[in-house]
């Protein structure tokens, strides 16, 4: 579907798949669309064209408060006047069931989400974690066919987001919906989603698991947004399976691209796939380029070594901090070859 | 933080300019314990005006009826004015919003007289007989701006993501303004109707214009009594009337701050 | 449900506007009728009426009968000019005194710390909740010959012989400044409250003294609130009636007193209007620039 603000496409012609039962994320930086789509989904914006389709039936004319499909708001959107209890049962309450299974599936909602002796507090007297448990199980309550997630964790400190997002996890698993998560965080995404949709510019990119997308990009800026990148751009030897002219020399990779021949492709090579040497590498090796370390970034778990090639381009190469900071593989301004197999690089198009 | 520090100046100017506000009233409220008929002369304390005041029927009848006309137009505005503030805030560029929002603005700094005199002249020229009902059309007028004004400001911190959520939970537009619009802004149309009772009870040039026979309100009678200068009794009534409304204010803005909220808006435009 | 959504809609939008228009606007056109007529003795106390039976005839007639008599009268007679220029004089020069005295208490509430404010705020609206009748009528107690501002003023020996303060213009502008300054406090306070205090931190970083930190930050930038105070003083003190009529004497009234007078004085209606359609015609361009002002600001929130 399309959906325009003024003359800006802000959901252009987009197609997309979802299945039931799958933990969904919509990955992609701020303005891309990915919150628009989403609440195209939950109906607070109508399409300018297209349709929303929810086992057959199109969504598209159906008001917000009548679709199969709740939301979990990133403000938590909470009723500040109502209390916890009263917050959970508000949408049940809409759907006109009886006070006593209203009050039965409330507690038991409370209980899954470990807030039972809250219930008679209200929204301000609880802490951030605490409230979104809250929004979460008021969406949850109405048992909808699909949760729409707008950024849940976007205010809750580190911690408490790893926790938070293995704990979505199982309640997705365990309740057996489909969610669909909106994020800009793609070690979220990856975390927490079956499959990831990378928008940009109100286009889907890429739909793909975790690992593909992070392994078999299909484009250079899906696999600069995801992760952190070395590309070399040269152009496509006769055999499919060599790339010449880089700033590398010639580079080498396992799996042949659907290219002919002669064409300028990138060659893609993520840092930790980087080996750094002092020796000079054994004739014959492929992918083997000198440098000199231009910086070193201590991040505790690994360090990032900039490396400047001949040329004065740059690679980065990540090497996890095995043994402490004084045994470092290589120091400041050192002549390095670095090396990496030919199945750690892939061949991107465009 | 140093800018915080309150200079000697700024205190002074505080001081000087609530006091200057203060020192009339309490004149006024000392002098209707004077026993003697003259300002200039102290007679030593005394209620006598307050008694004399429970006797004069003529006006504790105008007191009844601008109690009454100001408890109708205040309920009539606090109504209109709401709607006229969600027209505004939540109906984005409809067809007419420049002279709606026109008509909404204007009222505030129209000088009453012209305001008076135009409504008369319909009433005379649609041939209704001028009395309560007419006053109370006019006071509900020129209120619903101030309402409109106060809680159109309301309206537009709105968190509207709470309304979302309550149509996502599947409440209807009418239900979501019910339950979750309403119990939110309920504070701001209070205080709006407080503003527009007491703009009622004060207001004497538009009921001067706007009143008929039987309908006379307590700001015309005293007025009528004092524009021929200082009378004792009309001392008393109009401590009694601070008095009343001072009450009212202070329990209202500490009814506030008890629920939570952010104290009496002031009248803020 | 679509239709249903529109109706409601529709409703919360015609209810009010339909009164505005009733029992503002259309007023207004009255009035402006009504001045282009001529003064009867009759019930209404004018004429031509518009005879509603007589179909188009009728109309026809009314307008046949209008005339500009009335603005003529206006202009001849020297009495309304100088009402005019009267009411916009002491409404300017009464302003000029709200700013200059409502701007000090209005820096210094936004100065104190935050829990002081509200109750400061409070305190300086409460008074405007009693009626503004009251307010002037206790005036009139003090300004009185032998009232308590002479009795200071005689005991202190600032002067010898206890002037006269009723029926003057000082009067009136006491009771202006008295009764208006909440309505230029508030605006201004309301903007120099949300001030962001960093930048006059800045600016004092940046090596400017006190005073030009206020005069080249924080006026520049409370320049909508004093316009907001300015326009809520300046136009409604045009009309003023209450305040001189009674502080002020009756050689020279204000605009206000004279539609009064023409109205319930003279009986003379098609006057009244007439120079009340002369005031709205002053201060036309002064509302409209607060109109656009009070939209801009509503928008921007």
């Amino acid at each position: 579907m399309t959906k325009r603000f003024g003359s800006a496409a802000v959901v252009d012609h987009l197609s997309l798949d979802i299945y039931e039962g799958e933990f969904f994320a919509l990955l992609g930086p701020s303005g891309c669309g990915k919150t628009t789509l989403l609440r195209l989904i939950a109906g607070f914006e109508r399409p300018g064209a297209g349709r929303i389709l929810l086992d057959g039936i199109d969504l598209a004319p159906v008001p917000a408060y009548r679709r199969p499909v709740n939301m979990m708001f990133q403000s938590y959107a909470l009723f500040p006047h109502l209390n916890v209890e009263a917050n959970v049962a508000f949408g049940l309450k809409q759907e006109g069931l009886p006070a006593r299974e209203i009050a039965h599936r409330v507690a038991d909602m409370l209980a899954l989400v470990k807030l039972e002796s809250f219930g008679c507090r209200k929204p301000h007297q609880l802490s951030g974690g605490q409230r979104q448990r809250v929004a979460l199980a008021r969406s949850l309550v109405k048992r909808p066919r699909v949760l729409l997630l707008d950024e849940p964790m976007a205010s809750l400190d580190k911690k408490l987001r790893g926790e938070t997002q293995f704990e979505l996890m199982g309640l997705q698993r365990k309740l057996g919906l489909t969610f669909i998560i909106v994020t800009h965080d793609q070690s979220e995404a990856m975390t927490v989603a079956d499959r990831i949709g990378v928008m940009d510019r109100g286009r889907l990119v890429q739909v793909a698991p975790a690992a593909e997308i992070y392994e078999r990009p299909n484009c250079r800026w899906v696999a600069d947004f995801v992760g952190d990148v070395n590309l070399f751009h040269g152009r496509l030897g006769d055999d499919g399976l060599t790339v010449e002219g880089t700033v590398g020399g010639r580079l080498c990779v396992a799996a042949k691209p659907d290219a002919e021949p002669g064409t300028m492709v990138w060659v893609a090579v993520r840092p930790e796939k980087i080996r750094i040497s002092r020796e000079p590498p054994l004739p014959g090796l492929d992918n083997c380029v000198a440098g000199t370390v231009a910086d070193i970034g201590y991040l505790g778990d690994n360090s990032i070594y900039k490396m400047r090639l001949r040329d004065g381009s740059q690679v980065r190469a990540a090497i996890a901090n095995i043994g402490g900071p004084a045994e470092r593989p290589v120091s400041f301004d050192e002549q390095v070859w670095l090396n990496w197999p030919a199945e750690a690089a892939i061949v991107l198009m465009r | 933080m140093t800018m915080r520090r309150v200079s000697a100046f700024n205190l002074a100017a505080i001081v000087v300019g609530i006091a200057f506000l203060y020192l009339p009233i309490v004149l006024l409220v000392i002098y209707s314990f004077n026993a003697s008929r003259l300002v200039a002369v102290w007679g030593g304390w005394s209620t006598r005006w307050y008694t004399e005041l429970v006797d004069d029927a003529p006006l504790v009848d105008s007191a009844l009826i601008s109690f009454r006309l100001a408890l109708t137009s205040a309920t009539a505005a606090a109504v209109l004015g709401t709607l006229a503030a969600l027209a505004l805030v939540r109906f984005g560029r409809f067809r007419g919003r420049l002279l709606f929002a026109a008509m909404i603005y204007a009222p505030l700094v129209m000088p009453e007289v012209i305001t008076g005199l135009s409504l008369l002249l319909l009433f005379v020229a649609i041939a209704v007989d001028r009395g309560f009902w007419t006053v109370a059309i006019a006071h509900t007028t020129m209120a619903m701006c101030f309402v409109t004004v106060i809680v159109q400001s309301r309206l537009v911190d709105f968190d509207t993501s709470l309304e979302e959520a309550a149509m996502d939970l599947g409440a209807s537009p009418l239900r979501t303004f019910l339950s979750v619009t309403l119990p939110l802004i309920l504070p701001a149309i209070a205080a709006a109707w407080m503003l527009a009772f007491a703009l009622s009870l004060d207001d004497l040039v538009i009921a001067s214009f706007t009143t008929g026979p039987g309908a006379t309100t307590l700001p015309i009678r005293i007025y009528s009594e004092v524009r021929l200068g200082v009378k004792p009794e009309m001392n008393a009534v109009c401590s009694i009337m601070v008095g009343v409304v001072g009450i009212a204010v202070i329990a209202a803005s500490l009814l506030a701050k008890l629920s939570g909220a952010r104290g009496v808006p002031a009248r803020v435009r | 449900m679509k239709q249903e959504q529109a109706f409601w809609r529709q409703l919360v939008l015609r209810i009010p506007y339909l009164w505005l228009l009733a029992f503002f606007l259309v007023p207004f056109l009255i009035v402006l009728k009504i001045s282009l007529s001529q003064t009867a003795i009759a019930q209404p106390p004018y004429t031509p009426v518009l005879d509603a039976a007589a179909g188009w005839h009728g109309l026809a007639a009314l307008f046949a009968g209008l005339s500009l008599d009335n603005y003529v009268l206006l202009g001849s007679d020297p009495l309304y000019l100088l009402s005019c220029l009267k009411s916009v004089e002491i409404a300017a020069f009464a302003t000029l005194l709200l700013l200059v005295i409502g701007y000090p208490l209005a820096y210094g509430i936004a100065r104190t710390p935050r829990r002081w404010q509200a109750v400061l705020v409070l305190l300086t609206v409460l008074p405007f909740w009693t009626s503004l009748l009251i307010r002037i009528y206790a005036w009139m107690n003090i300004l009185q010959r032998d009232g308590p501002l002479n009795d200071v003023l005689v005991a202190f020996s600032i002067v010898k012989e206890p002037p006269v303060w009723l029926s003057t213009d000082t009067a009136i502008y006491i009771g202006i400044v008295y009764s208006y300054l909440p309505f230029m406090v508030l605006p201004l306070y309301a903007t120099l409250e949300k001030l962001d205090e960093s930048l006059l931190e800045a600016a004092a970083d940046l090596g400017c003294p006190r005073w030009k930190i206020f005069w080249l930050v924080t006026l520049p930038l409370s320049s909508s609130g004093v316009l907001a105070g300015v326009l809520l003083c300046f136009i409604p003190i045009v009309g003023e009636f209450v305040i001189p009529d009674l502080l002020g004497g009756s050689q020279s009234p204000m605009i206000g007193q004279t539609i009064w007078m023409e109205f319930f004085g003279n009986k003379d209606w098609p006057a009244a209007s007439a120079v009340a359609v002369v005031l709205v015609c002053l201060l036309v361009t002064p509302i409209v620039v607060y109109q656009n002002q009070a939209m801009r600001v509503a928008e921007r929130e």
